[in-house]
C-alpha cells in the first residue's frame, strides 16, 4: 500500500469551507438492460472463468447498438426531473429553471457536438441555459457536480444539473473489457429543496499517465498495474485524507462512503486503507453487478446509498478519473429525502436485479457495432 | 454526410419530447404536429401540446427485414402505441421480453438513437417505447 | 359516371418479373405498343399520354416519365404527364385519362403504368416503398410497407379471428391463378405450407404473405363513345372511376382492420355505376399483402365485415365462383411494379370481360372491378368496367 500523501494542510485550511446549503435537489440513474458474463467473455479469449472473482464483477451492463453516452444521460436526467415531484409542494421543478447541464463522460457519441445540448433539449431545458460536456476519464461527472455547485453557490443559477454517463469502451480481448460497463447518473444540484446538502469538497490532482485514449483512437489504452498504486490507490487517498482533514472529520463520522470503483475490489481495498469498514462501502458498491460505468461509477454509487439514506446521514463520496485526479464530497442527508415522491420510484439495486437480458459475446459484439459491417 | 441535417433537426424537439397539437376547439390531441386542424379546418385552434409518454400496444409486428439504415438492428419489433389520450403513434418497441410484447401491454417512451448517419454523420435521436 | 361515355378500346402489357435486360424505356414501350396496335387506332389519333410511376427517380435515377414515354414512342409533341399516388399511380393516371375523354377535352389518349424495382437492392428498394407511407413519422422509425400490414394484420386477426392459415390460402390462390397467366411473374403453384414455411418479413407476415420486386408495365387505350363505337370490335365501357384518400399514416387511422378509403371509393363507384358489388363478375384486389386482399374483399362489399377469411377458405373467390378475385394472379402472384399495378388491374378486366383470359377465363364476365391502393391506404381508387359488346 502506497503511503498516504500529505497534503499541504495550510493551503487546505485556507480554502473556503463550503457551506452555503448547496446539495443535491433530487437524482436519477440510467443502466442499460443488456448484461453479459464475465465468464463468456473470459471464455471467448480462452481465459479461466476465475477472472471475474479475481476482479469482483460477476457481469457487466452492455449498451444496446442504439443507446449511447447520450441517451443514458438523458433517460438519467428525466429520472431526476420526475423525482422532484414532491418538491415545491408537490409542483415539482420546471426544468426552465435548470441553468446549467453538464454531462462527463469518456464515450461521447460525438467528438464535437455537446451531449449537454442534446440533454437539454430532450428534457425541454432549453434555449435559456449554460451546457458543456466534460471529459476527466472516469471523474468527469463529479467535475460537473463541482462546477454546478459553485454557479448555484454564487447565485448564478438555481439549479444545475451534473451527469456522468459512459457506454465504456474496451479493446476486444483487452483485460478492461471484463469490467467496462454502462450506466449514467444525474443530480440536480441546488440550495432550495436539497434532499441532502453538500458541506465540502475537495479535490487532488496530478498529471498521471495510468490510462488514456487519444483523439482518433477507438479503444483506450491503459499502464495495467501503474494504474493501482500511483494512480487509483494516491488519488482517492489524497483527496479522502484531504477533505477529512478540511472538514475536521474522521471515517468514523460517516454512515456511508463512495469511492470510485474500476472493479469490485479496489474500492474496499482503499476503504480498508483509510481506515472505514466493509459496511460503510457495500450500498455504494454497484460494479460487481454492473461493470465500472466510468464517469457515472462513483456518481451511481452514490445513487444506491441515497436509495436507502436517512436524515442525518453522512456520506463521504470520492471519485477517480483517470490522469489523475479524485474529487472528493461530504455530504449530509436532510429530512427533505423522507417526503413522498423524492426519490426515483424504483431503487437502483431492484432496477438492477430486475431488468436485465444476457447476451453472449456474439450478442455483445453485435450490439457494439465490434463487427466489421459493411453498410 | 450532410444532407438531410435540417430535415432531422427540424423534427428534434417534438421526436424527443413527443410534442405534438391541441384543438381548442374541438378538443382533439394529435401528433405529429399539424398547422391545420383536420376535424375543424380553419375553425381550430391549435396550440402545442405534449403528449403523455405512457399507452399501451394496440399491434405490433417483429421486422425481420428492414430498410436501409436498419438492416443492421433487425430484427426490431414495430408498434402502434395508444397513448393514454388514446392518440396513436407507430415506434419501435425496445427493451422488452419477447411474451411480454403484446396487444394491450402497458409501455412507456425511452430516448433512443433512430438512426445514425453512417460512423461520421449526424445522429438522430427519438423516441423509442418499452412494456413496463 | 359524370360526362360523356369513357372505353377501353385497347389494353397490353409487358410480362412481368425480373427483367435484368429491359430499362424502364423498354418496358412502358413494350406494354404500350401492345396496347396502341391492340386498339387497332394510329399513333397520331392519340392526344394525349397519361403514364402512372411511383419512384422512378429512387429506382432508376429517371424522372421527368411523362416526357420519356412521349419520345421513346415517338408521340413527341403530344401532351404527356406522369402521374404519382404511390401503388396507386396507375389507376389515378387512368383516371386521368377518363377525366380528359369524360370532359370532352380529348377524344382518344394512353394510360400506361411502369415501375423498374430490381436495379436497386433490397434495402434500397424497401426504403424506397417506404416513401409511400409517412416518411418523417414511419419511414424514419424504421417501419417498411410488410410492417404497416403487418400491423393490421395483426388487428384483423385480434377483431375478426382472421388466421394465418387463412391468409396463406390468398397467396395459394393468385399464385394457382398467377401460374395460368403467361405475363405473371410466378408461374408456379405452392401450398399452403409453402406459404407457411416461409420466413417472417414481419410477423405474422411472411415471406409468401408478400408481393414481389416486379419490373412491369402495362398500358391501355382509352377514347369516347364515338371512336369507340367506329373503331372497335370489342369496346369495354368504364361505368365508374372514384378515388378517395385518408390519412397517409396509419396511425392516424380509426380502424387499422379496414381501409375507409376504399370503403369510401367503392361506395362512390357502386352509385356511379348504379350497381351493387353482387353484380360484378370479377374483381382485381390490392393485394399487396395477402392481409389487403381479406380486407378489400369486405371494404368493397364481396362479404361481411370479418367474413373474409372463411370465404377464401371456402374457395369462394376462385375462378368458377361467384366472385373470382384476382385472376391475374394479383399482386401477390402477377407481381407488382408499382406504378403499373394500376393499368394491369384494367388489362386484366378489360381481357376478362372481352373473354380473351385464355386459361383463367371467367365464364359471362360482364363487370368487372379494379381495387388500386396506394401506401398503408392513404389513397383508394376503384374502377368499374362493363362489357359493350
Amino acid at each position: 500500500m502506497a503511503k498516504i500523501m500529505k497534503s499541504d494542510a495550510s493551503v487546505r485550511s485556507a480554502s473556503p469551507v463550503i457551506n452555503a446549503g448547496v446539495g443535491i435537489v433530487s437524482y436519477g440513474y440510467f443502466v442499460p438492460r443488456l448484461r453479459i458474463k464475465v465468464s463468456d467473455i473470459a471464455a471467448t479469449w480462452g481465459k479461466d472463468a476465475s477472472v471475474g472473482e479475481s476482479l469482483g464483477v460477476k457481469e457487466k451492463a452492455v449498451g444496446a447498438w442504439d443507446e449511447d453516452s447520450c441517451t443514458f444521460a438523458v433517460e438519467a436526467s428525466r429520472m431526476a426531473l420526475k423525482a422532484t415531484a414532491g418538491a415545491n409542494g408537490g409542483s415539482g421543478i420546471n426544468p426552465q429553471e435548470i441553468g446549467a447541464i453538464y454531462v462527463g463522460s469518456e464515450s461521447k457519441p460525438y467528438a464535437v457536438k455537446p451531449s449537454a445540448a442534446i440533454v437539454a433539449e430532450a428534457i425541454q431545458a432549453t434555449p435559456s441555459l449554460t451546457a458543456a460536456d466534460l471529459e476527466f476519464a472516469c471523474k468527469a461527472g463529479t467535475a460537473g457536480m463541482q462546477m454546478a455547485m459553485g454557479l448555484v453557490s454564487s447565485g448564478m443559477i438555481n439549479y444545475g444539473l451534473a451527469i456522468g454517463s459512459d457506454t465504456a469502451q474496451a479493446q476486444p480481448g483487452d483485460a478492461l473489457e471484463y469490467t467496462a460497463g454502462s450506466g449514467a447518473a444525474a443530480f440536480i444540484i441546488g440550495k432550495k429543496n436539497v434532499i441532502a446538502t453538500i458541506d465540502d469538497t475537495y479535490s487532488f490532482t496530478t498529471d498521471t499517465p495510468d490510462f488514456w485514449r487519444r483523439q482518433h483512437a477507438e479503444f483506450p489504452q491503459h499502464a495495467g498495474r501503474f494504474t493501482g498504486e500511483p494512480a487509483y490507490f494516491k488519488h482517492v487517498q489524497g483527496a479522502t485524507q484531504g477533505i477529512l482533514e478540511k472538514t475536521g472529520t474522521t471515517t468514523k463520522d460517516y454512515d456511508y462512503v463512495v469511492f470510485h470503483q474500476p472493479n469490485g475490489k479496489f474500492p474496499l481495498r482503499v476503504a480498508k486503507s483509510l481506515g472505514f469498514g466493509d459496511e460503510a462501502v457495500k450500498q455504494g458498491l454497484i460494479t460487481p453487478f454492473i461493470g465500472n460505468t466510468y464517469s457515472a461509477a462513483s456518481m451511481i454509487g452514490l445513487v444506491s446509498v441515497l436509495d436507502v439514506a436517512k436524515p442525518g446521514d453522512k456520506i463521504l463520496l470520492c471519485s477517480y478519473g483517470s490522469g489523475s485526479g479524485s474529487d472528493a464530497f461530504v455530504l449530509t442527508v436532510q429530512d427533505e429525502i423522507t417526503k413522498p415522491n423524492r426519490r426515483p420510484s424504483v431503487k437502483l439495486l431492484d432496477y438492477i436485479a430486475k431488468n436485465k437480458k444476457y447476451v453472449d459475446y456474439a450478442g455483445y459484439a453485435k450490439h457494439r457495432k465490434k463487427i466489421k459491417h459493411i453498410e | 454526410m450532410t444532407e438531410g441535417i435540417a430535415r432531422i433537426w427540424r423534427n428534434q424537439r417534438d421526436r424527443y419530447n413527443l410534442i405534438g397539437t391541441h384543438c381548442e376547439e374541438c378538443k382533439n390531441d394529435f401528433f405529429p404536429q399539424r398547422k391545420i386542424c383536420p376535424v375543424c379546418r380553419r375553425k381550430g385552434k391549435l396550440k402545442e401540446k405534449q403528449m403523455p409518454t405512457t399507452g399501451k400496444i394496440y399491434s405490433f409486428t417483429l421486422v425481420t427485414g428492414g430498410p436501409v439504415g436498419f438492416d443492421y438492428e433487425t430484427p426490431y419489433y414495430l408498434a402502434i402505441v395508444e397513448l393514454d389520450n388514446k392518440v396513436k403513434i407507430l415506434t419501435q418497441i425496445v427493451d422488452s421480453d419477447d411474451d411480454k410484447v403484446k396487444i394491450g401491454q402497458p409501455v412507456k417512451a425511452m430516448f433512443r438513437r433512430i438512426q445514425t448517419h453512417g460512423e461520421e454523420g449526424l445522429i438522430a435521436y427519438g423516441y423509442k417505447f418499452k412494456v413496463v | 359516371m359524370k360526362g360523356r361515355d369513357v372505353y377501353v378500346i385497347g389494353a397490353g402489357m409487358s410480362s412481368f418479373g425480373e427483367h435484368w435486360d429491359s430499362s424502364l424505356r423498354e418496358l412502358i414501350v413494350d406494354a404500350a405498343i401492345k396496347a396502341i396496335a391492340d386498339s387497332k387506332i394510329e399513333g397520331k389519333q392519340l392526344q394525349a399520354v397519361y403514364g402512372g410511376c411511383m419512384a422512378s427517380g429512387l429506382f432508376a435515377g429517371q424522372e421527368h416519365v411523362g416526357a420519356l414515354i412521349a419520345d421513346y414512342l415517338g408521340l413527341n409533341p403530344l401532351p404527356s404527364t406522369r402521374l404519382e399516388a404511390a401503388c396507386a399511380s396507375g389507376s389515378v393516371a387512368m383516371r386521368n385519362g377518363i377525366m380528359a375523354i369524360a370532359s370532352g377535352f380529348y377524344d382518344v389518349v394512353a394510360v400506361g403504368g411502369v415501375e423498374k424495382m430490381t436495379d436497386v437492392s433490397t434495402e434500397m428498394a424497401s426504403t424506397t416503398l417506404g416513401g409511400a407511407g409517412d416518411e418523417e413519422w414511419e419511414l424514419f422509425n424504421g417501419a417498411t410497407f410488410p410492417a404497416l400490414y403487418a400491423l393490421m394484420a395483426r388487428r384483423h386477426m385480434l377483431e375478426y379471428g382472421t388466421t394465418e392459415e387463412q391468409m396463406a390460402m390468398v397467396a395459394v390462390k393468385n399464385h394457382a391463378n398467377a401460374a395460368k397467366n403467361r405475363y405473371a411473374q410466378f408461374q408456379k403453384e405452392i401450398t399452403i405450407d409453402t406459404v407457411m414455411k416461409s420466413q417472417y418479413v414481419a410477423s405474422p407476415l411472411k415471406l409468401f404473405d408478400c408481393s414481389p420486386l416486379t419490373d412491369g408495365a402495362a398500358a391501355v387505350i382509352l377514347a369516347s363513345g364515338d371512336v369507340a363505337k367506329k373503331i372497335c370490335e370489342k369496346p369495354i365501357k368504364l361505368i365508374a372511376s372514384s378515388q378517395a384518400s385518408d390519412s397517409l399514416a396509419l396511425a392516424n387511422r380509426a380502424s387499422f382492420s379496414s381501409l375507409r378509403a376504399t370503403q369510401i371509393a367503392a361506395k362512390e363507384a357502386f352509385t356511379q355505376a348504379g350497381i351493387k358489388s353482387k353484380d360484378v363478375d370479377v374483381a382485381e384486389l390490392h393485394d399487396c399483402f395477402t392481409i389487403a386482399e381479406l380486407m378489400a374483399m369486405e371494404d368493397l362489399g364481396f362479404c361481411e365485415k370479418g367474413k373474409s377469411g372463411k370465404m377464401v377458405e371456402a374457395g369462394q373467390t376462385k375462378i368458377g365462383s361467384d366472385i373470382p378475385i384476382n385472376t391475374s394472379g394479383g399482386l401477390k402472384g402477377c407481381g407488382h411494379p408499382v406504378g403499373a399495378t394500376g393499368v394491369k388491374q384494367i388489362v386484366e378486366i378489360a381481357w376478362q370481360l372481352r373473354g380473351e383470359a385464355t386459361g383463367r377465363q371467367v365464364k359471362n364476365a360482364e363487370i368487372g372491378l379494379t381495387h388500386n391502393v396506394g401506401g398503408s391506404g392513404a389513397t383508394a381508387v376503384v374502377h368499374l368496367l362493363k362489357k359493350d359488346f
